[in-house]
């Protein structure tokens, strides 16, 4: 019990400090590759506080509707991200809920996002309500299909369990169908993490917009709130994907001098899946929104092929 | 005691529908007498029934003015204890919320007959689910057709509502029909009327009439239930009826469908063949998916709560068909498991639902207009039907914490079992469904999202928004008792599924519950070896510490800081109703994905004074083709037309043409029919 407080305390911490990180990381790296200098690693930190210290202007049309989603939102994303494995298999809260869990938490903060984007009455705020409630509906079946497969792989959808059963079997990401159900869900992540091709994360502003368009009205600690849940969402998916592909370096357990080589290898892998997901938004354009949902029938289709290739291979 | 409490129910409600009857002169003491009876009869019901699900033995009553061939008896086993428990709760709070809600049509109809047919409706409700005789479970259901026809066609100087009445009512004679030739087929094998010499009858039927039997009953309940395509009568009934029979409607009358089929797939059917499974998963989940997709097209506030039924049908089938197959495949534990879920899921649908339609009746009785369009900004005006509809809404898309979310769950849990079962390519049908079921819980999130935030959120877009009042005091009543049900619901689901221990034993020979309930009732699981665990109460707690510990204490600070101004609207200046994103406007980007399926047509008029650029007046139509009732039901009707016009010839109206009918007939019974 005691262990589980300890635990759940130190990934709560791992949590809120790596989010902004990941996301200031992604940033400079982008700037990098453009021949930019960008504004530093540290930038959403000083954002954030920035954002905390300021007052805030509520829309006087909007209703408690409003006040309410940061808190939602913010709290949903953490307690999905106290529910997958970080540095350990054990997930801290992994008796609370599982994948399906997780994605439904992440579900209920985007419930309430998209409400409040129509809470103002801005018509931008419409516009990215359904859009993003559009897209991830879509991007749920191939996301549905690749978690079945990575938990028909491990006979459940604990992520403890799944951790677990990965935990030693650092190559089998090479096999078919992981690789299939890997590509699904980085699909899925892309269009979950509003990242180019779907959505462009730098965006302000402009029509194409889906996530930035839901959070316009916000300002001061409230939009802080709905930013550092982004980026925790943004952790959460990443970590979900490496950690239940690629478990290296995952521990049996959160204590002792292995949590430390746990997280070393937590951050090795998150810059590596930043690395690649940089090289992604770099190298493509972003979509018209009407060509999204082919890019999720892709997804889904790969989340067939994984289907499939567990019992052909 | 339990025979006791369910006859006194039974009891009242017939009594009070006679009162209402003789009271229709005085609208208000009907009311009064209509509601406070069928409150009555549904307590009492809840009572007994709560108590007979645990009963070893099911409580039989036989009523007395009964002969040996058509017996009037009523047994209350643990499957019709369950169902009238959600009989119970249902209805009680909708007769709590009728009391208010009736109020308004007081003198201008007949109350008396309306509290005549609701009570005659919760009461045929209670014996369909409970009769154990054929006869008298087709005379328990037909008094519910025509009781709930009455009810749909209340409003009978609106055209849609006689139409949507007679439509019902030839629907659900067409199912009636096909339950009649099944129950005739299991009579002639069995010799007997009883329900209790069908069990496991039909497994010892020929293949072929085994196969036909069992389809005649998917349809014939599946019609009832509005399983696609049987279901078009449904959008109609619904949207069209008083919203507290809608609620009743889409809460507990489309579950005798579902009970139906409870009854004889898991008790007349011993381990039925695998296909009839695969049919019923395959229905379950096309009727999911076509539901919440036709839902996102409509701005009728109560159509799109009716199309929402029908997909929560699909998913409580979904439970039933999986349940099925793993009967076939002899996996007791996993078809314990199914059951559950699609059990737990007819439950929870009555509540949300239930909650949705008096949610959405509170709104159209103080707007007049079920047209989302017009709506908006009620969250102000109606604070508490918003925060009941919210908690409704949150609940129908399967959000966690909330009871949707562990039905939903535990129906992904026997799916995902499912696979490792078989070797056959059917698993296939496993992930996939499980990976559709993602698909309509989604979509389902989306239309919700659209169907709480039009009509409630930002600002009014119509006068009869902007003047819209609260519910009165019973609405409300009504309508929190079954928000606070899909909260325990959800929060107490470690103890809700040992609710089904007796039924899964009664059906499947087996318990699950002790291998389900997790981490002394904090956790719940499949009950599969590595099944994964949720806690829907940890979620809960965790929420209520942190919002407690940070959240109020942070916002109270914040306050301090923040202004009131106008909406920024990225420096649009003077945001108006006209500018809101609408119902329509929402759902287009789905209306251009799926137009394969919705074939939208549209037309756009406009007329010009100057340059095209600034048009003075704009007409807009857009409309999606009703796919079934244009491609089958349509062609149907005129061949059933054909038909007729055909058969006219020989009803020429001459009396000597009818003696020679009745004569060729009276020859061919006597050559064929009188067997010595």
């Amino acid at each position: 019990m005691i262990e589980r407080i300890v635990e759940s305390w130190a990934q709560l911490i791992l949590l809120l400090a790596l989010a902004p990180l990941v996301t200031g990381v992604i940033r400079t790296l982008k700037a990098r590759l453009q021949t930019r200098r960008g504004p530093g690693i540290f930038q959403p930190y000083r954002d954030l506080y920035k954002l905390f210290r300021k007052d805030m202007v509520i829309p006087e049309t909007a209703s408690w509707i409003f006040a309410a989603t940061p808190w939602v939102v913010f709290f949903s994303t953490i307690l999905a991200g106290l529910m997958i494995p970080m540095v350990a298999a054990d997930a801290p809260l992994g008796l609370f809920g599982g994948v399906l869990a997780v994605i439904y938490l992440l579900g209920l903060g985007r419930f309430f996002l998209a409400l409040s984007g129509l809470d103002t009455g801005s018509s931008f705020g419409g516009l990215g309500s359904s859009r993003e409630m559009t897209i991830s509906a879509l991007a749920e079946p191939a996301m549905m299909l690749a978690i079945f497969t990575v938990a028909i792989g491990a006979g459940s959808t604990g992520l403890t369990q799944i951790a677990g059963a990965a935990i030693g079997q650092n190559w089998r990401f090479l096999a078919p169908a992981q690789m299939f159900a890997f590509a699904a869900l980085a699909v899925v992540l892309i269009a979950e993490t509003g990242r180019i091709p779907v959505d462009n994360p730098a965006t302000h502003l402009e029509l194409t917009m889906i996530h930035e368009a839901m959070i316009l009205e916000y300002s001061g600690p409230y939009l802080a709130l709905v930013e550092w849940a982004a980026s925790i969402k943004q952790l959460v998916l990443m970590t979900l994907l490496i950690n239940c592909f690629w478990p290296v370096g995952l521990q049996p357990a959160w204590f002792g001098f292995g949590a430390l080589i746990g997280i070393g290898w937590l951050l090795a892998k998150l810059l590596f899946l930043s690395c690649a997901i940089v090289l992604l938004e770099t190298v493509n354009a972003k979509m018209r929104l009407f060509r999204v949902p082919e890019l999720l029938a892709v997804a889904f289709t790969l989340g067939s092929l994984a289907l499939v290739s567990t019992f052909l291979f | 005691m339990i025979s006791g409490f369910f006859l006194s129910g039974i009891i009242v409600w017939l009594a009070g529908a006679l009162a209402c009857l003789a009271l229709w002169r005085k609208p208000a003491t009907a009311r009064c007498v209509g509601c406070g009876t069928a409150l009555a009869g549904s307590l009492l019901e809840l009572v007994g029934s709560a108590a007979a699900i645990f009963n070893d033995s099911p409580a039989t009553i036989g009523l007395p003015f009964g002969n040996p061939v058509f017996s009037w008896t009523i047994s209350i086993d643990p499957l019709s204890a369950f169902f009238n428990v959600t009989l119970g709760v249902l209805a009680a709070a909708v007769s709590l919320y009728s009391f208010g809600y009736l109020r308004e049509m007081e003198g201008r109809r007949n109350l008396g007959a309306f509290g005549f047919f609701f009570n005659l409706l919760l009461m045929s409700l209670a014996l369909v689910f409970t009769a154990s005789n054929v006869f008298f479970f087709l005379v328990a259901w037909e008094v519910m057709a025509l009781s709930a026809f009455c009810l749909i066609s209340f409003e009978h100087e609106k055209t849609e509502a006689r139409k949507a009445g007679v439509l019902f009512l030839i629907m659900s004679h067409a199912g009636t029909g096909l339950l009649l030739i099944a129950f005739l087929n299991l009579t002639s094998a069995s010799g007997s009327l009883d329900f209790s010499n069908f069990y496991q009858l039909a497994s010892s039927l020929s293949p072929l009439q085994q196969g036909a039997v069992f389809l005649l009953f998917l349809f014939g309940f599946g019609v009832k239930a509005g399983l696609v395509p049987l279901h078009i009568w449904l959008p109609e009934a619904h949207s069209v009826s008083p919203s507290n029979v809608s609620a009743l409607m889409s809460g507990i009358v489309i579950k005798t469908g579902i009970y139906g089929m409870a009854r004889v797939f898991f008790s007349f059917y011993g381990p039925p063949p695998i296909w009839m499974g695969t049919v019923v998963l395959a229905l379950g989940v096309v009727s999911a998916l076509l539901g919440v997709l036709y839902a996102l097209m409509e701005h009728d506030l109560k159509r799109l709560l009716a199309w929402h039924s029908i997909e929560n049908i699909g998913i409580i089938l979904m439970g039933f068909g999986t349940a099925l197959m793993f009967r076939s495949l002899d996996q007791p534990n996993l078809a314990a498991l199914a059951l559950i879920a699609g059990l737990y899921h007819t439950f929870n649908h009555a509540t949300f639902k239930g909650l949705l339609f008096l949610g959405a009746g509170s709104v159209v009785q103080s707007t007049h207009t079920r047209n989302m369009e017009k709506m908006g900004g009620l969250i102000r005006l109606m604070p508490v039907t918003a925060i009941c509809f919210l908690v409704g809404a949150v609940a129908i898309s399967g959000l966690p914490p909330l009871n949707g979310f562990v039905s939903e769950w535990l129906t992904y849990q026997a799916l995902l079992a499912g696979f490792g079962t078989t070797q056959s390519l059917t698993r296939l049908m496993f992930p996939i469904a499980g990976s559709l079921l993602a698909l309509t819980a989604a979509l389902a999130a989306t239309c919700f999202v659209k169907a709480f935030a039009i009509p409630f959120l930002a600002l009014p877009r119509s006068e009869q928004a902007a003047d819209a009042k609260e519910a009165s005091a019973t609405m409300r009543a009504g309508m929190a008792v079954l928000a606070v049900g899909c909260v325990a619901l959800g929060l107490g689901a470690t103890w809700i599924v040992r609710v089904f221990d007796p039924i899964t034993q009664q059906t499947l020979g087996v318990s699950a519950s002790s291998a389900m309930v997790m981490a002394h009732g904090m956790a719940l699981s499949p009950g599969t070896p590595h099944g994964g665990t949720i806690s829907t109460t940890g979620m809960a707690l965790l929420f209520l510490l942190a919002g407690a510990a940070f959240a109020l204490p942070l916002a109270w600070r914040w306050r301090r800081r923040s202004v009131k101004g106008p909406t920024w609207d990225c420096g649009l200046p003077g945001l108006t109703a006209d500018n809101e994103y609408t119902a329509t406007a929402f759902s287009k980007p789905l209306r251009m994905i799926f137009s394969a399926l919705y074939r939208p047509h549209r037309e756009i008029q406009a007329e010009y004074e100057v340059s095209p650029y600034y048009p003075s007046a704009i007409r807009f139509e857009s409309e999606i083709e009703p796919a079934f009732e244009k491609h089958l039901y349509e062609p149907l009707r005129l061949r059933i037309m054909a038909l007729a016009n055909r058969m006219r010839a020989i009803q020429a109206g001459s009396i000597n043409a009818y003696l020679a009918y009745i004569f060729i007939t009276l020859i061919l019974l006597l050559l064929f029919g009188v067997r010595p």
